[in-house]
């Protein structure tokens, strides 16, 4: 199945999908597509102003551009979500969109789509870290 | 190379670091980026504003890099997302902060998709300037005898100064760069009673300043902002201590705040001309008078008998206009109309940056009462309307051009 995760471009939770036998929707491989392509010429992530008018189909004008340009990249990915995991709470080192308000459009358009979702706290301790990813492993063994 | 440092959030996302970049490149300047550890939360906690994003917070890392001077600029862009409120509480925030704990020029920018390199070259061009160009800026006497052309959108002006004197002045509607510019070049000579082979060294400012600076073999050839305020600082005799420069143009409005006659900081408008002098052209127009009467009339007039329901040079003038029917004055609609140009000013410009007494306003529209008294009532205070104060960029660029002879 393929399964949004959220930080998306969280490289553990990307790997845990992958061990488990699911499609990561990821931003690692959209950023590595964007950033070799000999074509676009706006380094370093190659975001173009058509770009930022794609992501007005889930973020109105009024919305500041860089809103609009994360989403471009991920309204995308959580369209082709067949389930997700959003993990709350988690430090910069473990995925960052550096965008609060992103952040918060992320979750609710993840929502909106009724897709079995695991949502759980970003672990701070090593028993929570166990009992993090065993849940993950359940989770992920459980999608059909 | 002059180093920008850039604190920002979005740019990438937005599609717009090149044109940053591109913009840098063409003055000459390098974009940085402050170097800082992964662990934002004593910048944070050190700066005492804890924003949600973390690239905002990445911003305030990389700034705290600048005051404590662990990672070294020559100037510093900020830049957020237009629409962004906690962009925009940070970015003024980091200003001062910058301002507070360094001397570094400062320029902010809040962008869109649609911001291009050709926007923001002007205000690059001025940091490089300041930064560059500091001895030159210091210059407080002009000698020789040198000239200043100002080619503005609206006007061409020509300024002969001779041993730190004006001694002729020109100016002429701009129909074409090079043909405005010559007709007031040589009436400014013939005034002087000069010929051109005289003249030992040239300046060229404003919009056609490159095509003057070729044609004229300009010993300096300079953006409008930091050649104006040395013009207004020059003219106004505040060559030391603090003040604000007001210039309130045609196409575009800069707000530049002087220490000892050099900028520290400055702002630029030109998104909406409701907040320009040809929201009061055409004003006059509408009104049947020419813009000279339209700021005397406005001077007498009441600033706030007149209700206005728009900022628009459309809507706004037309509703302007019809209270006319309502049995109001001229002298009430033109102060109307003076007090939303103020009003504008006031909330997109002054509010970026620190307002320094006392208010040195300049440029054309300097000259129209009514916009001063405007002004004032809104800023509490009496702008200073220094003698040609239409004249400051030519003043200015004779001034400094005198730096190399």
């Amino acid at each position: 199945m393929k399964v949004f995760i959220y930080p998306p471009n969280s490289m553990i939770l990307q790997d845990l999908v992958e061990r488990f036998g699911h499609t990561p929707l990821a931003l690692a491989k959209e950023i590595e597509r964007r950033v070799n392509d000999p074509e676009l010429d706006s380094p370093p992530m190659n975001i173009t102003e058509i770009d930022v008018k794609i992501g007005l189909k889930y973020a109105a004008i009024e919305v500041p551009s860089g809103v609009r340009g994360r989403l471009a990249m991920f309204g995308p990915l959580i369209d082709e979500a067949q389930a997700a995991i959003i993990v709350n709470n988690f430090p910069s080192t473990f995925g960052c969109m550096a965008c609060a308000r992103t952040n918060e459009l992320t979750i609710y358009l993840i929502k909106q789509k009724k897709v079995p979702t695991l949502e759980l706290d970003y672990p701070t301790n090593e028993e929570e870290v166990e009992d993090f990813v065993s849940r993950i492993k359940s989770f992920l063994e459980g999608l059909k | 190379m002059i180093k920008i440092a850039q604190l920002s959030c979005g740019n990438d996302y937005s599609g717009i670091q090149k044109e940053i970049e591109k913009a840098a490149e063409t003055v000459g300047a390098k974009i940085v980026f402050p170097d800082v550890d992964i662990d934002f939360d004593d910048a944070v906690e050190d700066f005492g504003f804890n924003p949600v994003s973390p690239g905002l917070k990445l911003m305030v890392a990389r700034a705290k890099a600048l005051a404590d001077k662990t990672f070294e600029a020559d100037a510093v862009l900020i830049a957020t997302c237009f629409r962004c409120a906690e962009g925009a509480l940070i970015r003024n925030e980091l200003r001062r902060y910058i301002q507070k704990h360094t001397k570094l020029p400062v320029v902010m920018y809040s962008f869109t998709e649609n911001t291009k390199a050709s926007v923001l070259l002007i205000r690059m061009e001025a940091l490089v300037t300041i930064v560059k160009r500091k001895d030159l800026l210091g210059r407080e006497r002009q000698v020789g005898i040198t000239m200043g052309l100002d080619s503005g959108s609206a006007t061409t002006k020509a300024v002969i100064m001779q041993d730190n004197q004006i001694v002729s002045k020109f100016w002429h509607p701009t129909s074409g760069v090079l043909e405005s510019a010559e007709k007031a070049v040589s009436e400014a000579l013939k005034l002087a009673n000069m010929d051109f082979k005289d003249i030992e060294a040239i300046g060229t400012t404003g919009y056609g300043r490159y095509i003057l600076g070729e044609h004229y073999k300009a010993k300096l050839v300079q953006e409008e902002v930091t050649v104006n305020s040395k013009g207004a600082a020059f003219l106004a005799g505040r060559q030391k201590g603090e003040a604000t420069i007001l210039d309130i143009g045609g196409m575009d409005n800069k707000a530049v705040t002087i220490k000892d006659g050099i900028p520290d900081s400055f702002t630029m408008g030109g998104i909406c001309a409701g907040a320009s002098g040809r929201f009061l052209e055409t004003a006059a127009k509408r009104l049947g008078v020419e813009i000279a009467e339209f700021g005397e009339m406005a001077a007498r007039g009441d600033l706030h008998k007149v209700p206005m329901n728009s900022y628009c040079t459309v809507f706004g003038i037309q509703g302007l206009v019809s209270t006319l029917a309502e049995g109001h004055s001229k002298e009430d609609v033109a102060a109307a109309a003076c007090r939303s140009v103020a009003e504008q000013i006031y909330q997109q410009q002054l509010q970026e940056i620190d307002v320094r007494y006392p208010v040195i306003q300049v440029g054309g529209t300097s000259l129209l009462k009514g916009l001063v008294k405007a002004i004032g009532a809104i800023l509490n205070t009496e702008p200073v309307v220094p003698e040609n104060s239409q004249f400051i960029g030519a003043v200015g660029g004779a001034l400094l051009s005198s730096g190399f002879i």
